[in-house]
């Protein structure tokens, strides 16, 4: 396994202060490594685009950090931690190390400005002494390698199809060349053959740059095809997390399981779709012990009392098979914490 | 293109609208108009004034109501609003093209300077919320609720009377003839100064909120977060991206409330017997010289559209999604 | 005069909560400014019936004090006449607020009507009815309204309150329309039409609850602009406004130079009511707004216990880290 670029050490986000405050994300950790693509799946409301925008601190009021850290390697020297930053040092970082792509490709892009205007705005915060002309060129470049024509460089937003759009943001995205790319549901809004186009390219990208990807989407069939490791959320927390192959073939968490068979799969055998009973939980009145243990089929004694570790389950090793469940199922000692 | 014509189309309607209400108001009443005028005037008008007045409601001659109001339209175009009893037999044309440049000066200048100051403000307010501009949203409030006429005659007491630093009425020095030399134009500019302030001071607020509450509404938009994300500067994320797409509604509530601005702005004209059309029509309501009231009626409508047309045509410029289809 | 902010606010439909981001709707009174509002508002609708009952002298009576300052015997001072100014500011509450009140009524009623309809049908009847609004939107409402009660016979505070609530229901319909239409296309409309209820079951039933807020905003909206257009109609001496109704007063004062004579007890008392009494309902209004708009109470860039919330810096609360 290859260096780490981004950790995520016990990350807790809230949303709120003081007792009305409401936990999204509980106690993370999660690794990102070079040229990784790591999918993070959970339904709406797990946290995990929460874990997203609060690890590079772009949460909306009324979400604040309530611990951890966000260990970023740059290439040379020492990490840094994201939740230390000062403002000025965190602008700087923002795009050039790290980029995003967002859910909503349609409000992304400022519909006043033209697409150059927007490609080049950040070539020029970062990089302040290119010239117009190379700014443009620059965009022109970025444009191509998402598979737009360059006269679309002085359309706006609106002049441009869902698609097109999502593009341009990916385009945007790697202006700077960043090492990690994070995509939240890039492909959510668009039509099915569009999503494969992209997904694609942007795999193809991936190859030809070398990024690393954190994807977050509620489709696990989609990660499972394309994505190197999966971390599963539930209710604010991770309760799986595997290599792509090792999740599918089998999954340990009976979430992860019922996740698994809420998408048709892309490729490979059917599997019968059954979906999972009940809803996510309400985040201000989580269940006691599981979070999972009243819509789990599996729950017994132990789940309703006591939280679950996140540990290398039984007869593995953490440095061989690179596996952790939270799930009393898979618990080494289930009688003891 | 499509957009700006249908915009002018819109006015032109409205226009006519206007003209139609003007026509008809006075015969909807049952009876004859001038003779109701002539019991409420109470023997001030005389003779001349009364075929004055049945010229311009066209009952001087036996015509259908139709010929009629061909006949208003076509006095209309030959600019010819009827005589004014205040000044007769001064025509009303003649009486508004004396009044309305110190209006369009000072109402019409003020007016814009308010809008982009307030603008200025509200994006100030709206991007450093809990800092300074949230202490000034009580002040603001209290302000635009006080009758702009009102805060002239507060302002007259506190800064032009008893030796005070501003003339408290006119349009010009009485020493001074009205052409245009330094002289003139420095005691215009001198005496329009109180007036300008009191409207600036009572119409501003209204732009801070609205352009706070915008700034607030755009701030949550994606392109915000994605802006804060792509590590741009503080400046360009409020500028370029909030108050640029802040700015377009602002744009249009300000055409749309021009309306309702202008009249309030005009009664400023009164206390400082500012020699404008506002001022004249407090004097026409005072000797009901109701042609002169229909004329200040038409005359203010058709400058609030010629307004609205520059309004529409700066959203046109500012919003690319209306310069592509409308 | 006070602009109606909501119209520009309500274009922007109510921001979908995210999913993880349920909050609590405070209640309305919850708000502290339309806590204070309420107060104000309450105030005036009290003097309003039982102001002309408390005043202490007759309005028009004049005394032997001509225009004394405020003192034991007439608190606000007294006129050119000797008349006691705070018997007609007491006197004149009345008309003010049944003015305003009722001019609010007829232009909600109106702009229900309009809006509703011309949001709720499509074609060429709701375009037209659209176009109805634009057109008294854009037309200058004061001289509009000036020419009105000129031409009209005979006026008084009932006509007035008309004309005022005839003319100015515009701005209502446009929040309304732009509301309504957004409604429409929501699912359990659209639900309710596949299942053959009946346009007005619709209409009353699913969109006019839906509307509450916006019509109560336009309400205050409306009676804020009515109370300043009838004291300004008084204020210019359109006949037929009550007698001591403060734009009345406020006439009085300038046509007797109240003002050259220093005599500021004339004009400030109508003029600081006035101003009052708007903020009061402007407050009311900014409660309705923020209910309505959850982005406008959002807490963003404000110090919550100490900790800054800021748009794009989620603040961290952990560690040596300063969020700033």
């Amino acid at each position: 396994m290859s260096d780490p670029v981004l950790e995520i050490r016990n990350l807790d986000v809230n949303y709120g202060l003081g007792d009305e405050a409401v936990h999204a994300v509980r106690d993370v950790s999660l690794t990102l490594h070079r040229g990784e693509v790591l999918g993070l799946a959970g339904e709406s409301g797990s946290g995990k685009s929460t874990l997203a925008y609060g690890m590079l601190r772009l949460l909306p009021p009324p979400g604040v950090i309530t611990g951890g850290q966000v260990l970023y390697h740059p290439r040379d020297g020492e990490p840094l931690d994201l939740m230390t930053l000062s403002t000025a040092n965190l602008r700087r970082f923002r795009w050039s190390e790290i980029s995003i792509v967002f859910q909503g490709a349609m409000n992304s892009l400022n519909p006043v400005h033209t697409i150059a205007a927007q490609l080049c705005d950040v070539i020029a915060a970062h990089e302040p002494r290119t010239s117009r002309a190379a700014q443009r060129a620059r965009a022109k470049d970025l444009l191509k390698l998402v598979g737009i024509n360059a006269d679309r460089l002085n359309s706006y937003p609106h002049q441009l199809s869902g698609g097109m759009r999502q593009r341009v943001m990916i385009a945007m995205a790697l202006a700077l060349e960043p090492r990690v790319v994070v995509m939240d549901e890039p492909t959510t809004a668009l039509d099915v053959v569009m999503q494969r186009q992209i997904l694609a390219q942007l795999v193809e990208l991936r190859e030809r740059i070398g990024f690393s990807v954190l994807f977050i989407t509620h489709d696990l069939s989609l990660l499972v095809e394309f994505s190197d490791r999966i971390a599963i959320m539930y209710g604010g927390r991770i309760v799986e997390s595997a290599p792509a192959q090792d999740l599918y073939r089998e999954s340990l968490h009976p979430y992860s399981d019922g996740l698994l068979h809420s998408f048709p799969a892309l490729r490979g055998p059917r599997r019968e779709l059954t979906g999972i009973p009940g809803s996510p939980p309400d985040l201000r009145a989580m269940p006691s012990g599981c979070a999972f243990h009243p819509r789990c089929p599996k729950a017994f004694e132990p789940c309703a009392d006591r939280s679950p570790v996140l540990a290398a389950p039984p007869g593995t090793s953490s440095a061989t098979d690179n596996r952790t469940v939270a799930c009393w199922l898979h618990a080494v000692e289930r009688v003891n914490t | 293109m499509g957009y700006l014509l249908r915009r002018i189309g819109f006015y032109a309607f409205t226009a006519w609208a206007a003209i139609t209400i003007n026509f008809f108001l006075p015969r909807l009443i049952p009876g004859d108009p001038v003779q109701a005028l002539i019991a409420r005037s109470r023997g001030q008008l005389d003779a001349n004034a009364i075929q004055s007045l049945y010229i311009l409601f066209g009952l001087d001659t036996d015509t259908g109501i139709v010929e009629q109001y061909f006949d208003y339209i076509g006095q209309l175009f030959r600019g010819d609003l009827g005589l004014s009893f205040t000044f007769f037999p001064t025509p009303v044309s003649e009486v508004l093209s004396d009044s309305l440049p110190w209006t369009l000066g000072l109402v019409g200048i003020t007016t814009v300077i308010s809008f982009l100051l307030g603008t200025f403000m509200g994006v100030l307010a709206g991007w450093w919320r809990g800092s300074w501009a949230d202490m000034l949203m009580p002040v603001t409030t209290f302000l635009s609720s006080i009758p702009y006429f009102w805060l002239g005659l507060i302002a007259i007491t506190l800064l032009a009377d008893a030796g005070g630093a501003f003339p408290s009425s006119g349009g010009y020095d009485p020493g001074v003839v009205p052409s245009w030399d330094m002289d003139f134009v420095w005691s215009a500019v001198y005496h329009s100064l109180l007036p300008a302030i009191t409207i600036l001071i009572s119409s501003m607020s209204g732009w801070v909120l609205s352009m706070r509450n915008m700034m607030l509404t755009v701030s949550s938009e994606d392109y915000i977060t994605v802006a804060h994300a792509k590590g741009l500067s503080e400046r360009r994320v409020m500028i370029g991206y909030a108050a640029r797409n802040a700015l377009l509604p602002n744009v249009s509530g300000f055409a749309l409330s021009l309306g309702l601005i202008v009249g309030g702005t005009l009664l400023v004209e009164i206390v400082f017997s500012y020699p404008g059309v506002g001022f004249q029509l407090f004097q026409a309501v005072g000797a009901k010289d109701y042609p002169l009231v229909q004329g200040i009626f038409l005359i203010i409508t058709l400058s609030v559209l010629v307004a609205n047309l520059f309004a529409d045509l700066i959203y046109l410029l500012l919003d690319p999604r209306t310069r592509k289809e409308g | 005069m006070a602009l109606p902010t909501a119209e520009v606010m309500t274009a922007v439909p109510p921001a979908a909560p995210t999913p993880t981001r349920k909050r609590r709707r405070p209640r309305f009174l919850g708000n502290r400014k339309a806590r204070i509002g309420m107060v104000l508002f309450g105030f005036f609708v009290l003097l309003a019936i039982f102001g002309p009952m408390l005043a202490p002298y007759d309005p028009g009576e004049r005394g032997d004090q001509l225009l004394a300052s405020p003192n034991g015997d007439h608190w606000f001072g007294t006129t050119h006449l000797g008349q006691d100014l705070f018997s007609q500011m007491l006197d004149g509450s009345r008309s003010v607020m049944l003015v305003g009140l009722i001019a609010g009524v007829v232009a909600t009623v109106l702009g229900v009507l309009i809006g509703v309809t011309s949001g709720y049908l499509s074609g060429l009847g709701s375009e037209s009815l659209s176009a109805l609004s634009n057109v008294f939107l854009v037309i200058p409402a004061l001289p509009l309204i000036l020419i009105i009660t000129l031409s009209l016979p005979d006026t008084n505070d009932m006509t007035i309150a008309l004309v005022i609530g005839c003319t100015s229901w515009a701005w209502g319909a446009r929040v309304l329309r732009a509301q309504t239409l957004s409604l429409r296309r929501r699912d359990y409309v659209e639900a309710a039409r596949a299942t053959g209820e009946s346009t007005w079951r619709i209409i009353g039933f699913e969109i006019l609850p839906n509307l509450t807020a916006v019509i109560a905003a336009s309400f205050i909206g409306t009676v804020i602009f009515a109370v300043l257009s009838e004291i300004t109609l008084a204020f210019i001496g359109v006949p037929g406004v009550s007698e001591w109704n403060w734009g009345a007063i406020l006439f009085w004062a300038q046509s007797q130079q109240a003002l050259a004579q220093g005599a500021w007890w004339w004009f400030v008392p109508p003029g600081l009511a006035i101003a009052l009494l708007g903020t009061g309902l402007a407050l009311l209004n900014f409660g309705i707004d923020e209910y309505v708009n959850p982005r406008l109470r959002s807490s963003a860039g404000t110090k919550v216990r100490g900790v800054k919330m800021r748009v794009g810096f989620t603040p961290v609360l952990s560690g040596k880290g300063d969020s700033t």
